[in-house]
């Protein structure tokens, strides 16, 4: 059957399995987004490039499955390298189209040309210039086996007008159903080494001290049962990073919640004084282990991960195992329970008491508002976190809102939290959140933001009305750049240089309302709680909530950048703990 | 000239535009330094191999192997020692040479096995191919004399074969 190159790719995504797209046609892309009419694919139609890379991560966060975007030359490639930097820090798989000058002007300066597979090669697991209208089933097909096996991430095909473009003879192809893959180079790993498996059972059995270092492996492996199930076996607490909350239930007796520059003072201090962390999926970033130096000083470490240049990276390993996260937890329980499972752990009941004690002493804190007082951002968590469901999903852009987001939510359900985590990327949630509600319509989904992310891509709230993808924004308006201030506050003598914002320009319900969204402004407590119970009523349109905080508050605890996680600041309010 | 403890890593990728881009960009962005770094076509089309050296005290060993490993044009990775290997450079040099000089050049050309390519009247252009060691010595015999123009390739090298009876080392 003879196609073109465009008729070929809306075919290559459709056999793919992709439902819906994120994108904004343009010059070079156009000839494409012709047989996207007849093809069975949505796509939603976005206000800027960002936005679509962000809406295919939410979505692939989402469900699991890649999230896909469209995009045009030039600009249109340009705008989407933040979003694509983004999944490859945090490895979502994602599989981004963008369209190239003809073949024959590439290398000209043409109108909108720019070097995308240059640009990008840094910021992908991979990337494609289809230089053949022959190529382009196989390169599909490709791109999206390596978005999605191995250590997922994204990967960009870059496809010249000519090949898509019908009137070219150059887009004539003969269609066929691409089988398997010519990729000599690319060998994913998955399952553990026996060997490797076996150390590890063994040192877990005889620790004292152990914590489970639970990273964002596990959401990606799709292995939250399989940790659930390990957990309970040896009876170990486990700390979830920012990057895999609801990886492993909030409520649960051995969840210690998030560690790092803003974890609780249970979930770092365990990890300082553990004899053994069992790290799985997890990455030790800067933000969890502070001055490498001087983390977990006494802990002999497990550690796995299907990226093999993860292994002794950053901390040396004294059993690294190579493996997806699923098969390895399985088979480290096959192994444990070898050994006589519950019954061959070392007695522990100190740890846990050690902990416990932790737990009961340095709680997170925050000292509730006075009637008449701006609203805590605290507060305001809680009483979204108790007025929805408990599978809500959560997004959260960058800075302090998010950072209360994942501290006050409770998480049990995997999937249920989005955020930006090593890009660290302002303005992500209003868009992660269209595209986790595109592809989750039967869940509630509320973007947790802050007035300064909520600024850089507010204008995709008008893709999701005219979409007709309802989403629930809570803007935690404290009129600053609140990270940045706490710092200046904390570590630059309160000298606040080019942190406002003001609090009412713009008026946010008056954008929200002229984005087509219903808004309310809420700057008293008792208002809070029926506010949020009338958004939740709300599904034929967004609602963004503008709720008016305190400008002072500010994030505890806090371990300063570069400092080790012993010297943790707590809430002026507790004591700080004997050394 | 003192050579820097370096590693020698033979690569070899797939034959398609942009690789050696992707090889010299991943160097640049981890931070690992290249001292040399030859590359070409192998006896199978489909592949070329690049032949680097590696500033052993950039980044440990494993971690550049392994960041290699990540390309997806990047086929196989293995570790030529020293010991275990053969290396080979090629030298090509233009040198100042009067009439005085030029027989002494030219037995340093005799004594290094090299060849003269080309002879002016006040120049002569040499080549000249070896270990990089001796390479580096006659670089630096050649000093005195007055280096016009110099250009080196970059070593190659290949696994050195086992001795009479032993096995062959493979690739």
């Amino acid at each position: 059957m003879n196609l073109n190159g465009g008729q070929a790719l809306m075919r290559s995504l459709e056999r793919q399995g992709v439902e819906i797209v994120f994108g904004l046609p343009g010059g070079a892309i156009l000839p494409a987004y012709d047989p996207l009419i007849d093809s069975t694919i949505r796509h939603v139609l976005v206000r800027h490039e960002q936005g679509a890379g962000h809406m295919a991560q939410g979505y692939a966060q989402a469900t699991g499955r890649p999230g896909v975007a469209i995009v045009t030359s030039g600009p249109g490639a340009t705008n989407i390298v933040t979003p694509l930097c983004d999944a490859y820090m945090d490895s979502v798989p994602l599989v981004v189209i963008t369209g190239q000058v003809p073949y024959a002007a590439i290398g000209t300066d043409a109108f909108q040309e720019c070097d995308t597979t240059g640009i990008t090669m840094s910021v992908t697991k991979h990337n494609f210039l289809v230089s053949d209208a022959q190529e382009l089933p196989q390169v599909i097909h490709d791109a999206f086996h390596i978005a999605t096996t191995g250590r997922p991430g994204p990967v960009l095909v870059d496809i010249p007008k000519c090949i898509v473009d019908p009137r070219n003879p150059r887009s004539a192809l003969e269609w066929y159903e691409p089988d398997g893959h010519d990729l000599p180079g690319y060998r994913p790993r998955t399952e553990p080494d026996p060997a490797a498996v076996a150390a590890a059972a063994e040192l877990i059995c005889a620790a004292r001290r152990p914590v489970i270092y639970s990273g964002g492996g596990i959401l990606k492996s799709r292995a939250a049962d399989a940790l659930l199930r390990f957990a309970e076996l040896v009876q170990i607490p486990v700390v979830t990073t920012l990057m895999n909350r609801g990886g492993f239930p909030d409520d649960h007796p051995l969840c210690l919640g998030m560690p790092g520059m803003h974890g609780n003072y249970s979930a770092v201090t365990s990890m300082q004084r553990a004899d053994l962390l069992i790290t799985l999926g997890a990455r030790f970033d800067d933000r969890v282990t502070g001055k490498v130096g001087a983390f977990a000083p006494d802990a002999k470490i497990i550690h796995m991960d299907i990226d093999p240049a993860e292994l002794h990276k950053v901390r040396h390993a004294d059993v690294a195992i190579a493996a997806d996260c699923r098969a390895g937890i399985e088979a480290l329980i096959v192994a444990v329970d070898a050994r006589g499972g519950a019954e061959a752990q070392t007695d522990r009941r100190q740890w846990h008491e050690t902990i416990a004690d932790w737990q009961q002493r340095y709680p997170l804190v925050y000292e509730p508002s006075e009637p008449g007082e701006a609203l805590k951002p605290q507060f305001v968590l809680e009483q979204l976190r108790d007025a929805t469901p408990d599978d809500t999903v959560v997004c959260a852009g960058v800075g302090q809102h998010q950072m209360w987001a994942s501290q006050y939510w409770r998480f049990n359900h995997p999937y249920t939290w989005i955020n930006s985590g090593g890009l660290g990327t302002m303005g992500y949630a209003v868009p992660a959140a269209i595209g986790a509600k595109a592809g989750r319509p039967d869940r509630m989904v509320w973007a947790v933001d802050g007035d300064g992310c909520f600024q850089m891509t507010a204008q995709e709230l008008v893709t999701a009305n005219t979409e007709r993808i309802p989403i629930k924004v809570a803007i935690l308006n404290n009129a600053y750049l609140g990270m940045v201030r706490q710092w200046q506050e904390m570590f630059y003598d309160e000298r606040y240089s080019e942190v406002y914002l003001s609090p009412d320009l713009p008026d946010y319900k008056g954008w929200a309302e002229a984005m087509g969204c219903e808004a309310m402004r809420i700057e008293n407590p008792t208002e809070v709680r029926p506010a949020i119970e009338k958004a939740n009523e709300i599904d034929d349109r967004s609602v963004v909530i503008d709720f008016r905080i305190d400008t002072q508050e500010k994030v505890f605890p806090m371990v300063p950048a570069g400092a080790s996680n012993d010297d943790i600041v707590l809430d002026p309010s507790q004591q700080p703990p004997p050394r | 000239m003192v050579a820097k403890p370096h590693h020698t890593l033979v690569v070899l990728v797939e034959n398609k535009a942009g690789v050696l881009a992707r090889v010299a960009g991943l160097f640049a962005r981890r931070g690992f330094n290249i001292e040399s770094l030859a590359v070409a076509p192998t006896d199978d089309p489909r592949l070329s191999r690049i032949t680097l050296s590696v500033d052993a005290e950039s980044a440990p060993l494993e971690q550049v192997i392994n960041q290699l490993d990540k390309l997806i044009n990047v086929v196989s990775i293995r570790e030529l020692a020293q010991a275990e290997s053969v290396e080979r450079e090629l030298l090509v040099v233009t040198v100042g040479a009067t009439p005085e000089t030029r027989g002494q050049i030219m037995d340093l050309v005799r004594i290094f096995d090299g060849r003269v390519l080309n002879v002016g009247p006040d120049k002569l252009m040499v080549s000249m191919s070896g270990g990089p060691n001796r390479v580096d010595d006659f670089e630096s015999l050649l000093r005195p004399y007055g280096i016009v123009e110099l250009q080196r390739t970059g070593k190659v090298a290949l696994p050195r074969l086992a001795k009479a009876g032993g096995e062959v080392g493979e690739f």
